[in-house]
This record gives structure tokens, sequence and C-alpha cells, in this order.
């Protein structure tokens, strides 16, 4: 391996006129391409000794076909000088620190130290524009200097005082060029311009660099008409006009017909570099397309950088929409059939695996069903040649495999794949699963592992790259693995693990003491291997029954023991333990669930107690095998019961409705009494805070309150039978402020955390009187979603719905850029073998990673070690 | 608030640069100017040590190379 270099510098400088000339390798002076019978003319744009692009030709230059020959400049020379466009400022800057008489630099030997520094002793600033005073006389010759104006995109003129009236004197290209001849070449180190490379004279354009054809290629559409490429469509503007200039220049044309021609010359010159200069129309396709010239090749996203250089394309990869699919592995995915035909892995022939090879050659491209054996769509022979396989040529091609041929065969079950879902913010956004090939045109994911993706199912596409090489398959599975990427180093806890749905279903089957007849049981457990019920709890007329705790028990590894407490836990000031009302302590005995609800707390992604337990004391094989009988079982839980939500589900009663009605009149009420009190000059200001502050914070909060109530009131109502209460108290989805929502109160709509005010003068809307502080004027909502807006409490609702729109749009791209930059600093660093943090040149980022070398996926939630879970796993208690 | 900064000797040095195998110049740095630098009245080219508190090492070494601010 070479050795890493440093490097000393890196120079950046300008084409000189001369070495345009000289890397040239054909002036260019005629606008055409091709002539009559599509051969290029001379001295063209597409001169053969520019390169070739026509497979038959050779270059004039190399004397190489198309595919060796890389091109070679020509050049144009330019009737008069023009600006580039790209260097316009560092014109203005010369021209207006630099003399007009005798092109020294503005500022008397002292000046230029005092920024500059000496010699020995550089501070590393260069002179800058601001250095200079405007319209100063020059102390090396004594001119008056005078005002340099410069106006968008290319024009510059002096400011000259006539009468004390100003008058502008257009400066052309060739004076521009005259003049910065004229800058020394020992004045310009000051201005940070090396003349040995960069003569600042040679940002104005006597010659023309023409770029190679291989980087302009003309393409010939389907009707045989050739289609040039943008470049040399503008290089023939270009061309063309130079031309005429060249005329009118020898035919001795007036002088405003130089001018403009000239100023045309500039202006397809100036869009040649780049079409996007502001004030200045792009040059456009006849089609009305803006023309896509040097600088558009080069910047944004699709550019030469961002999207050539450092992005990159794959093969061996395919795309399609997601859909769930509980009865899978988490470690699985089902591949449509058709993805699978087409997707292929080489396998070497030896002479141990040939008769199958064979075979499989032999069952073609094409498989009818799912549970048909693999094909293979080519077989390569040891020459590297591609035998395609058809459906006429299977047998014979099949004869002749022997071992040293390789055969590439389509997926089957088992394979190691990537799959993969954008934005990849995060490791676990690329995992290797196992192929399940299935009918049907979507991919097939365990909803389980769609946290580490952030994946749903309303339409989301995700990506699926099969690896080629033995290398590859390994890595895959052994770094890459679901099971591997439960953990998440985000935060030390499982990522994978139950939701939606699963929570409900695993809620409603744990919760509190339910018991099950043997076909019952049997419906819930027929997933598994099960040989032996566990013993009968209840006997009654002769029926046998097990509990609900048993059937969960019976997926849980035996040994296992924790104690913790449920999501649904209220956290009363003294826990009744195994006696909770709630049924929210949760005790695991040697297996066995003792006592307490599995909920989000316990099998949930991100929280994931038991998950993350079994991981420890079991590893993550156990785990992900837990988390798909637990996917299983809650499944056929929630079917034994049914779960539903519906528009007559947010219903309340009479009573309820009544009590609402008080509560949020009383509410109103209170506001019109505290208002009272201010617009009476009563009320006390809170400290730091203005009277009109302490108004709206109390109206916000008794707002607030009575809000609260309403959802108290509603949520006493509507208990654990409800779908909803269940959902919000299991973890599985929502709260009991969606449910407030819903059955009681909207609510304060709000606008940067303060009641909506903006509107018309002194009031929001039309329909309230000017300065009415009262509740409904100013966003309050007391109506809930299923009883319905009014007009005004609408609008009011789309104005508070639309900052939170705002802000996540904002908040994404935000987030987005902030996360690119870091990954752009931090994408080399490494662990290195001695536990510090290293940058690709071996430079120390840190002495040991994060200051302690743990690695964040293996601690407990952030905690080096999880101390309190290892005393209460080996004393079964809780400590 | 502010940890522990000590100037290292001149063997202390040489150990470290051993044990890590590195150069002077592979150690992260620290502007002259510095605040800490300043109050510890450590020059250029001195290596200084910096000892933190740490919630979950206890006690976290690290070593920075005294550098000349670059002028702008
Ligand atoms: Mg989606
Ligand atoms: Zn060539
Ligand atoms: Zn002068
Ligand atoms: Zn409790």
């Amino acid at each position: 391996m070479p050795s890493p270099k440093r490097i000393g510098k890196i120079e950046f400088g300008l084409l000189s006129p001369k070495e345009i000339r000289e890397m040239s390798v054909r002036k260019i002076i005629w606008a055409d391409t091709y002539d009559d019978d599509g051969f290029p003319y001379p001295q063209g744009l597409m001169d053969l000794n520019l390169g070739v692009i026509d497979p038959g030709l050779r270059c004039k230059t190399c004397d190489q076909k198309a595919s060796e020959c890389p091109g070679h400049f020509g050049h144009i020379e330019l009737a008069k000088p023009v600006i580039h466009v790209g260097y316009t400022r560092l014109i203005r800057k010369l021209l207006r620190v630099s003399c007009r008489a005798c092109g020294r630099i503005l500022l008397s030997p002292n000046e230029v130290e005092k920024v500059v520094g000496t010699d020995d002793d550089q501070t590393g600033d260069q002179i800058s524009e601001k250095d200079v005073k405007k319209e100063r006389i020059c102390p090396h010759c004594g001119e008056q200097q005078l005002k340099i104006n410069f106006e968008k995109p290319t024009t510059f003129s002096e400011v000259l005082v006539d009468d004390g009236k100003k008058v502008e004197h257009k400066l052309t290209p060739a004076d521009i060029r005259a003049r910065l001849e004229k800058i020394p070449d020992s004045d310009l180190v000051s201005l940070g311009i090396n003349p040995a490379v960069a003569r600042p004279e040679w940002t104005i354009l006597t010659v023309l660099p023409v770029p190679p054809v291989t980087m302009r290629p003309s393409i010939i559409l389907e009707n045989g008409q050739r289609s040039e490429d943008d470049l040399t469509h503008k290089l023939v503007d270009i061309i063309r006009i130079n031309q005429r200039f060249k005329e009118n220049q020898d035919a001795g044309a007036p002088q405003l017909i130089i001018e403009d021609l000239w100023e045309l010359l500039q202006y397809h010159v100036t869009t040649y570099l780049d079409n996007e200069v502001a004030g200045c129309p792009p040059a456009r396709h006849r089609s009305g397309r803006p023309l896509k010239t040097l600088s558009q090749r080069l910047k944004g996203k699709d550019g030469r950088f961002r999207g050539s250089l450092s992005g990159k394309r794959v093969n061996f990869s395919s795309r399609t929409v997601i859909s769930p699919d509980p009865n899978i592995s988490v470690t699985e995915v089902g591949v449509p059939r058709a993805v699978a035909n087409e997707m292929t892995i080489p396998v070497r022939v030896t002479s141990y695996n040939i008769e199958e090879l064979k075979q499989i050659a032999r069952n073609g491209p094409i498989r009818p069903t799912v549970n048909a054996p693999c094909g293979a769509n080519y077989v390569i022979r040891p020459d590297n040649r591609r035998l395609r396989l058809g459906a006429d040529n299977l047998e014979t091609v099949a004869d002749m495999i022997e071992p040293g041929w390789t055969v590439e065969r389509q997926l089957r079950d088992g394979d190691v794949v990537l799959f993969n879902r954008q934005p990849s913010l995060h490791r676990m956004s690329i995992m290797a699963h196992r192929v399940k090939v299935m009918e049907g045109r979507t991919f097939r994911l365990n909803p389980a592992v769609c946290p580490p993706y952030n994946a749903d199912f309303d339409g989301d596409e995700m990506n699926m790259h099969v690896p080629q090489t033995e290398e590859a398959r390994a890595e895959a599975t052994i770094l890459l693995s679901v099971h591997e990427n439960i953990l998440s180093p985000r935060f030390g806890g499982p990522i994978i693990g139950g939701i939606h749905d699963h929570i409900s279903g695993i809620f409603m089957l744990t919760h509190g003491l339910r018991h099950f007849k043997k076909e019952e049981i049997l419906y819930l457990l027929r997933f598994t291997t099960i040989e032996h019920l566990p013993p009968v709890t209840k006997e009654e007329n002769g029926t046998e029954y097990w509990t609900n705790k048993q059937a969960f028990s019976y997926i849980l590894p035996a040994e296992l023991n924790m104690v913790f407490r449920a999501s649904s836990c209220k956290n009363c000031d003294t826990c009744k333990k195994e006696l909770c009302e709630r049924d929210a302590y949760v005790r695991i005995f040697n297996g066995k669930l003792e006592s307490g609800t599995i909920d989000k707390k316990a099998i949930g992604a991100f929280d994931g107690q038991i998950v993350n337990r079994i991981i420890r004391q079991y590893g993550m094989r156990r785990a992900a095998e837990f988390i798909d009988d637990l996917t299983k079982l809650s499944i056929r839980a929630i079917m034994l019961d049914g779960f539903s939500y519906g528009i007559d589900d947010a219903d309340l009663s009479k009573t309820e409705f009544g009590q609402i009605e008080d509560v949020l009149n009383n509410a109103v009420l209170d506001v019109d009494r505290r208002i009272k009190i201010y617009e009476d000059g009563q009320l006390e200001p809170m400290p730091g805070r203005t009277v009109e502050e302490t108004l709206e914070m109390q109206i916000m909060q008794v707002l607030g309150k009575a809000r609260d109530q309403t959802g108290q009131i509603a949520g006493m109502h509507l208990g654990l039978g409800n779908s909803a209460v269940l959902m919000a108290e299991s973890g599985a989805r929502g709260s009991m402020l969606n449910l407030t929502q819903m059955a009681g109160c909207i609510g304060q709509q709000s606008v940067r955390g303060e009641r909506i005010v903006r509107g018309y003068d002194g009031r929001t809307l039309p329909h309230f009187r000017k300065d009415d502080r009262g509740a409904d004027a100013h966003g309050f909502i007391k109506h809930s979603y299923k009883g319905g807006l009014s007009p005004t409490e609408f609008f009011f609702h789309a104005i508070g719905g639309r900052e939170g729109l705002v802000d996540t749009a904002v908040r994404t791209s935000q987030s987005g850029y902030l996360q690119r930059r870091m990954i752009n600093a931090l994408q080399d660093l490494k662990v290195a073998y001695d536990g510090t943090v290293r940058t690709t040149g071996g430079r120390i980022i840190q002495f040991q990673y994060g200051e302690d070398g743990t690695d964040p996926t293996k601690s407990a939630f952030g905690e080096p070690v999880d101390v309190k879970g290892i005393v209460e796993s080996i004393l079964k208690e809780e400590v | 608030m502010v940890p522990d900064h000590i100037i290292t000797s001149e063997e202390e040095v040489k150990k470290l640069l051993s044990h890590y195998s590195i150069t002077t110049e592979q150690l992260p740095k620290i502007f002259h100017d510095d605040p800490a630098v300043k109050a510890i009245g450590a020059e250029v080219d001195d290596v200084i040590r910096i000892v933190r508190i740490s919630h979950t090492a206890g006690r976290a070494e690290s070593y920075r190379l005294v550098t000349r601010r670059p002028k702008k």
C-alpha cells in the first residue's frame, strides 16, 4: 500500500491566453458542425482533431478510436476581449484598489504593511476594497481616482463629475484589460493573488478554449436527425457573433454597431459559462428550455460534484411498495416472485455442487410459483462469456456446465439481502433480511421492524440489494442482520418491538385475569411448536380452563425474572404491587407472568423492558424469536375479541354533555370575570410581567384546566371497554388528550404559544367586537371533533394547525442539513484497536471513545451497567 | 466547571507519544491564547493534560498540544 501523503498546498490559477493556445490542437473558425454527408467540417466545432465520438472514425490528433481518445481542446480567437463572468467580483475589486493611471495599489507601503504585515510577520490578511477609500488620490503618481460602478452581470463604468453632474463613462473589456495589465506583480501578492499563476488580465478573455467533443457529444434522434449538445449550441452562437464582429470591424463599421456586437458577444460568452447569472436573461433552446451550460453542469444536487462524483448508483437492487405481514419473522422479508426471478446470485460451479447447479440451469429463467425451485438467468463460461438461458437452450447449456463455470442463480428462500428505507438516518436504516419469495407485487415485512426503518404502509417504498460475494454475504449476516440490530446505539435499548395492534392485543390478552377454554388457548398458541399445555388452573362443570397469563408466559424463556411497572401505572404514592387495581405491577418469576399487564413498557419498540432483558440474558437471537412469537400471539389475541373504533365510540351520555357544558360555561364566565377585573384596572400583575401578559396567562390557564376537566369527564364515562382508552392506556397509540379532543373539548388554539391575536384591527375576525378579549374571540374551541366546530372555531383550528405544518417542514429541512454537515465531518473517524478515536491520518480525536470507552448500544439506556435489573433478576425480588 | 489543565513534563510526553505511537502533530490541539492555557502559563508546543470528572467513566484524561492561533 502506498504510504499516506500529506497535501502541502493547493494552487488555484488562471489559464493564460498563451496556455489556452498551447493546449489547443485546432483553431476553430466555423460555426458549422457536420456537412451534408454527416462528416465533421474541418475547423468546425466537431473537427476531428478535437476527438471522435462516432465509432468508426479515428481521432486526427491521437489516432485512437472513439473509446480510447480522451478528446482534445481547441480554441476560438475572439474579435475583442470579453469579461469572464466568474471573475467580475475580482475585477471590481482590482479596479477599485488600483490606480487608473499607473496601476499601483492605492495605498502607501506603510498602509499596505498595516493590513498585510511584514514579510516575517504576516497577518494572513489581504487588502480588500474596504481598505481603500473611494475616489482618493494615488499615492504613487498623484492621479485623482474615479468611482467605479459595477452593474450586473458584466458592466463596469467610471463616474465622472462634470459641472456638479455625474456622468457615467462605460469601460469596455479592452479598457479594463489594459488597466489590469498595469498592476505590477509586486502589488498583486498583497491582494492575495500569485502573479506566477494568475495575472489579473487573464480574467478578461481574448481567446476561448473549445472543449473536446467528448464532453459535448451530439446524439442521433430516432428520425435520424442530429441533436447537438447545449454547449455546442452555445459555441455555435459565439462563433457566429465573433465572425460577424470581425467582418464589421474589418469593414470599418460605425462605433454603435461595433458596441452592439461586442455586447452580444459578451452575452453569449457569459451565458456559455453560466446561464443563471443575475441580471442576464438565460439563453434558451428553441423549445424554450434554458440551456444547461458549463456552470449548470457542475452546480447543485444533480451537478457533477454532488450528483456524479459523490453520488453513486448501484446494480443488483430493486425497489417497490411495502406492505405488512405479521406472519413472517422480523428477520425475513417477503419478495415478490417477479423480483426474485430477476435478481440473481452468482454461484461458482465446483465438483460438489455441479449437479444442483445443472438442475437450476435446467429450471430456466421462469419460476412459475413461489414454491417452485429457483432457476437461473445466465451462466458464465470460464472465459467470461455470458450465456443467456432461454426456453430453447436450457438442456444444451446445462449439459455444457463444468466446474469453473458460474451460474447466476435466482433468489430463493433463505438468501441474505439488504433492505433499506430512505432517508437512511441511522445504521438500522439498512438491515439484512432473509428472503421469502411470495406472490404479489410488494415487499412484505413484519410490522415490528417498522420503527428502525421509520416505515409505514401508506405507500412507502423500500429498496432491496442482493450481495454478490461470499464476503458481502458474511458481512451482511454478521453485522447487518435484523437480530444484530434490535438494540439501538441511540439510547441503548431495543428499537424493534411491538407496535400499535401488537400492544393493544397483548394488553387485551394479559390485562387482569381471564380464563380460556382449550380451543381458545390452542388458538392463541397455535403458531408455536407447543406439545404440552401448561397445567390447568380451573375446572368448572367439567370444562378445563387456562389463564391469560399462562398464555403469555408460554412465549417467555424459562428462568426469566423481572419486576417493573407497566405504562398504565399511575405512579401511586404507595404502590399496591400485586394488588394494583390497574394490574400495572408486572412481576415475572421463573419465566411465568405472575401479575401485571404486558404493554408498551414491556414489549414496545423503544421501551421493551422484557425484550431488553432477554437480549442481555439470552442474546439477540432469542430476543428475535421472542419478538416473532410476541407479534403472532398478540395478533391472535386481538383477533380473539376483535378490535375496532367507530364514530359512536366517542359518544357520551346526556349527563356527561351536561357536565361538560357546565365546566365550559363556568370557564368562560371565569374568563369574563378576569377580563372585567383587568378592565377595571384591578388586576395585580405577576412579577416580571405586564398586566396584559398576566391576564393572558390567567385566561390560558383557566381554559386549559377546563379542557382537561372535560377530558376527565369523558374518561370517566369511557372505560377500558372503549378502544381509544385502551390504546391510550396501553401506549399503543394516541393519548388521553386525543380522546379529550374527540369527545370533550378541543381547547385553545395557539400561535407561538399565545392565543390567536392576529387578523383585523383590534379583532381576529369580523364576527367579534373590537377589543373583545373573550375566550371565543381568540381561538378557544369549546366543541369536540365529534360534536363539530362552528365556522369561527374551524377557522381558528386551521390557523393553529398551519403552525404545526410549518414547524415540521422547517424542522425536517433544518435537521436534514445539520445531519448532512455532521456526517461530512464525522464519516471517516473510527475507533482504533487501542480504543482511541482517530482520523484517517491517525490524528487522535478522543483518547477513549466517548471518554469512557462504552459502546452506547450495549449500555443500559445510557447507563454503563443496569445494576438494578441484574440484581432483581438474580434475587427474583424488587429492590 | 473548568476541568483541570496541567502542563505535562517532557518524560510524560515521551511516554504518551510512544504509548499511542504518534507524533505531537497527531495530538488534539489547543490555542495558545485559550484562557485555560493562559491560566497555567503554558507555552506553544507544551502538552497539556486535561482531567475531566465524567459521569460514566469517573475520571477521563485527555491531552492537547498548545499551538499558536493562526491569524485569520
Ligand atoms: Mg409513509
Ligand atoms: Zn484524440
Ligand atoms: Zn497612480
Ligand atoms: Zn399501581
